[in-house]
């Protein structure tokens, strides 16, 4: 099967190792990998300000460079989930549904396409886990704290492979981070104050490291971390997942 | 065309296409092992007091206790038809300090009680007492609302209601203060 | 006066943060009891599902719905009146009033009320009406609007009670036992039920099948209004409907565990017919539903049952409070209810979310609410309530974002801009930097490194 890596523009630009490292991982897992190279961006930033109108370019751009694979996958939930809801232009209906139903975020793809059962992978150091909403509630990455119904975690049985690691949990474990697109600089007061406190509540835990599977949530907390002068990391589940002694 | 005419009209318009009713399998809704022993965990937990022990000379006692510090009370138990008291009006009744009245089932998944108008007599009398006792027999005890339904008749008398435990406020600070406008306590006698 | 739109106002609301942290987690623990309560039932999901096709069925049937609620109401003796808006509710509420020759008027809670300013336009015709629910009263007293609409007076400390209290009913100064406070306001309101000559109250269902309506309060203020006054009048919104007395089992179950994680309200009335001597009226209410339910879109935000979970778990609406949305409905339903209403002056509130989605998964009926706050970003740009500089930017990234070798080289100028003059990016002109430090701009991008190293 073939597997086309779609890598969303700000990671592509700013955070290329978390790239680098869903790349390798997936090679490790013997998967025939290939890197579409004149994708740019899914559109996301523009349709979620209300401009999906403005998307016509970006989606005819995806469709020409991620049609003829088996499987596209990405290191982000809301990049996913936006392709899965919104793409609407740049193919043939087929082609497009055959994309929407395609497109994988990595835990995903790793627990119900992959299978995988066990990795060979060392992370000996306090994490705490950062639930971003998108790939939560859009794609169900993990269950929901509001639902009744039962417990489960694609990213959390995926990190149990990791030698040495110790997961520990936020208080509010599926409260969002307060990135939300350009709401982090349109209502910036609201955007940083949540993030302030999702950063509180992982401090008290003694995290080294905050932990997600999307790159924008980590960040904006990063952004936050760094202007308080913490020791305190953030790192994608793909480099985690990836990481060796 | 009148106002009526025009809002019809315009939800006849914009309504969307007809989508059916749910078949709703009742049997799914909870059941308890133990109505009485979940009936009066709620009730307790709603602020009331639950009597299921001796709940007859408890009662009496109540009765007595009350009748004896000279307080006006109200005893609706015999359920012997009152015009009197069904004309009584607000500034008659509001130095009413106990009230004593039948509830025709009880729901345990929330301790609440089905009080009809004709089992109160005045409607304003289980609200306007400073203490509300209700007396329920627990063969009258169901698992859930939609049982609860399914047993009363809401719609014969002019005006019915579910009761579950004494009046409460949170709205100062999200603290709970037991007796808001209602009765300020509830006892209910399981017998 | 300029209204204040939701991100001003909301940074205004944290400048203060020990409060902000206040109200925040006084929220969550509503929100945590909701939870507490929700899990002790197994088939919760199966509840809302029930909930969310019998208003989904009564909304596609609505018509009908409101004619058999009409005629068995009369039958019954009620009297009914239709009103187009506010201003119409408004006048039939006045009329009844003044043809009575009123005097002492009570109010129970109804965000319907609330919605059509009804309070303020009585006393602009001289005429005091009480409301009577706590939260309400006091924040009648403080002369402002509520800021939820289950907890009208959540944003208040007992400080502010204790104040506000002192100087209305003289209570004692710095007493601010809550205890104590609600003792005193039932004191005083008492006497005004006991006097009171007519009573308002919201409806929190009507039933198709027999004319009834239910009232739901856990202070009983409502009944002590309606069964001393000659008069009731019940205010509801066309959407208030449901079709059988039945239903009541399933929203009942869902209400209050939704709302502040109690299984049932303490009293949930149940009308028929008024009592022996007494005038019934009920006032039914379009003012913009009717138009909302032509919106294919957005119609389902009509199966709002108005419990107010969307607002306990919205991590916005904790931090920036009920006042910043300037409406009588607040949090995310009042965010795509309000646009219905106002499109311009709204237009602020959809984009007032992260879209996390939390709200869409308390609801009791299942509306999609983060979804249509989607929806409604997309309609209200393409109405052009957007800011210039924003649109003009977005077409800006768009352009970039379509063109493969504009974006690369965009990148690579922007990483280098970054890199060698940091001061052009870091300063107070831009939004980001003022709390948050920028990504480090690395050298190569991912494509740069796998061109190297495929």
């Amino acid at each position: 099967m073939k597997v086309g890596l779609f890598i969303p523009c700000y990671i592509d630009q700013f955070y290329p190792d978390v790239a680098i490292a869903t790349y390798q991982l997936l090679k490790k897992l013997d998967c025939d990998v290939s890197y579409p190279m004149d994708q740019t961006c899914c559109g996301q930033p523009m349709a979620n300000s209300g401009f999906s109108d403005l998307t016509k370019g970006c989606d005819i751009n995806f469709v020409k460079n991620f049609k003829n694979f088996d499987y596209i996958v990405a290191p982000s939930g809301s990049c996913v989930l936006h392709i899965k809801e919104h793409l609407k232009e740049g193919g043939t209906p087929a082609e497009l549904e055959k994309i929407r139903q395609s497109v994988y975020e990595l835990s995903e793809f790793l627990v119900d396409i992959l299978k995988v059962d066990r990795l060979v992978a060392s992370f000996p150091h306090k994490v705490g886990m950062h639930i971003s909403c998108h790939g939560q509630r859009g794609l169900h990455l993990s269950s929901m704290t509001e639902l009744v119904a039962p417990e489960f975690s694609k990213s959390e049985y995926l990190l149990g492979m990791v030698d040495g690691l110790e997961l520990l949990k936020p208080l509010r474990a599926d409260e969002c981070c307060g990135f939300g697109g350009t709401f982090c600089v349109f209502e910036e007061a609201v955007s940083v104050k949540m993030g302030k406190d999702r950063i509180k509540e992982h401090l008290v835990n003694h995290v080294e490291f905050i932990c997600g599977g999307d790159t924008s949530c980590l960040m904006h907390l990063e952004g936050i971390l760094k202007r308080q002068g913490s020791g305190v990391k953030t790192i994608h589940l793909a480099e985690i997942l990836n990481s060796e002694l | 065309m009148s106002t009526r005419e025009t809002i019809l009209k315009a939800v006849a318009m914009n309504k969307p296409e007809l989508t059916e009713l749910p078949d709703m399998d009742l049997s799914l809704s909870i059941q308890y092992p133990n109505l009485i022993n979940q009936f009066v965990s709620m009730v307790e937990s709603s602020g009331g007091k639950a009597f299921c022990q001796n709940s007859s000379e408890e009662l009496l006692k109540d009765i007595t206790g009350v009748k004896s510090e000279g307080k006006f009370m109200i005893n609706l138990l015999e359920n012997l038809p009152s015009t009197e008291l069904e004309n009584q009006n607000a500034s008659e009744l509001e130095s009413l300090d106990t009230l004593y009245l039948r509830a025709r089932l009880g729901v345990a998944e929330n301790g609440a009680m089905w009080i009809s108008e004709k089992q109160m007599s005045n409607r304003l009398l289980p609200f306007i007492c400073q203490h509300l006792v209700i007396v329920i027999n627990p063969e009258d005890l169901v698992n859930n609302m939609h049982e609860a339904y399914q047993q009363i008749d809401a719609v014969s008398e002019g005006f019915g209601v579910f009761i579950a435990g004494p009046s409460k406020t949170a709205d100062i600070e999200q603290n709970l203060v037991i007796g808001a406008h209602g009765a300020r306590s509830l006892r209910v006698y399981l017998l | 006066m300029r209204v204040k739109q939701h991100a001003e106002a909301a940074q205004e609301f944290i400048l203060d943060e020990a409060r902000t942290d206040w109200h925040d987690e006084t929220l969550w623990f509503v929100r945590n009891k909701r939870d507490k309560a929700v899990n002790t039932i197994p088939e919760w999901e199966i509840l809302r599902d029930w909930a969310s096709r019998i208003k989904n069925h009564t909304l596609s049937n609505l018509d009908h719905y409101l004619t058999s609620f009409e005629e068995k109401a009369l039958k019954n003796g009620i009297i009914i009146h239709w009103a187009a808006d506010a201003e119409d509710h408004n006048r039939i509420i006045h009329k009844i009033i003044t043809d009575n020759k009123i005097d002492k008027i009570v109010k129970s809670k109804s965000m319907l009320t609330e919605e059509c300013h009804l309070n303020e336009y009585l006393q602009n015709r001289g005429i005091q009406i009480l409301d009577t629910d706590l939260g309400e009263y006091i924040v009648q007293l403080r002369q402002e609007t509520p800021s939820h609409i289950v907890l009208p007076a959540i944003h208040l400390k007992r400080q502010d009670v204790s104040e506000t209290f002192h100087e209305h009913l003289h209570t004692e100064k710095g007493n601010y036992d809550p205890q104590y406070l609600a003792g005193c306001a039932r004191q005083h309101l008492r006497e005004r039920f006991v006097e009171s000559e007519l009573a308002i109250t919201g409806v929190n269902f009507a039933i198709a099948e027999s004319g009834s309506f239910v009232v739901c309060t856990n202070e009983g203020n409502a009944d002590m209004g309606v069964h001393s006054a000659g008069i009731h009048i019940a205010c509801m919104g066309i959407e208030k409907l449901i079709p059988k007395t039945e239903h009541l089992g399933v929203f009942l179950r869902l209400l209050a565990r939704s709302a502040t994680g109690q299984p049932i309200t303490t009293y949930s009335s149940h009308f028929n017919r008024a009592r022996p001597g007494q005038q019934m009226h009920v006032v039914i209410v379009d003012n913009g539903r009717s138009r909302q339910l032509g919106r294919p879109d957005f119609r389902n935000s009509l199966k709002c049952i108005r419990c107010a979970a969307c607002f306990n778990t919205c991590p916005v609406y904790r931090r920036s409070g009920g006042h910043s949305y300037h409406s009588a409905v607040a949090g995310p339903i009042g965010s795509i209810l309000n646009p219905n209403l106002d499109m311009q002056a709204n237009s602020d509130l959809p984009f007032a979310s992260t879209l996390c989605g939390s709200c869409s998964n308390v609801c009791p009926v299942k509306i999609d609410i983060h979804e249509q706050l989607w929806k409604w970003r997309q309609v209200i740009v393409a109405n052009g309530y957007v800011n210039k500089g924003k649109k003009a930017g977005m077409q800006g990234m768009a352009w970039v974002l379509s063109n493969p070798q504009v974006y690369r080289f965009s990148g690579k100028i922007g990483r280098w801009v970054m890199r060698t003059f940091p001061f052009i990016v870091n300063n107070r002109l831009n939004v980001w930097f003022k709390q948050r430090e920028m990504p480090r701009a690395p050298e190569k991008s991912f494509r740069d490194w796998f061109k190297e190293n495929k």
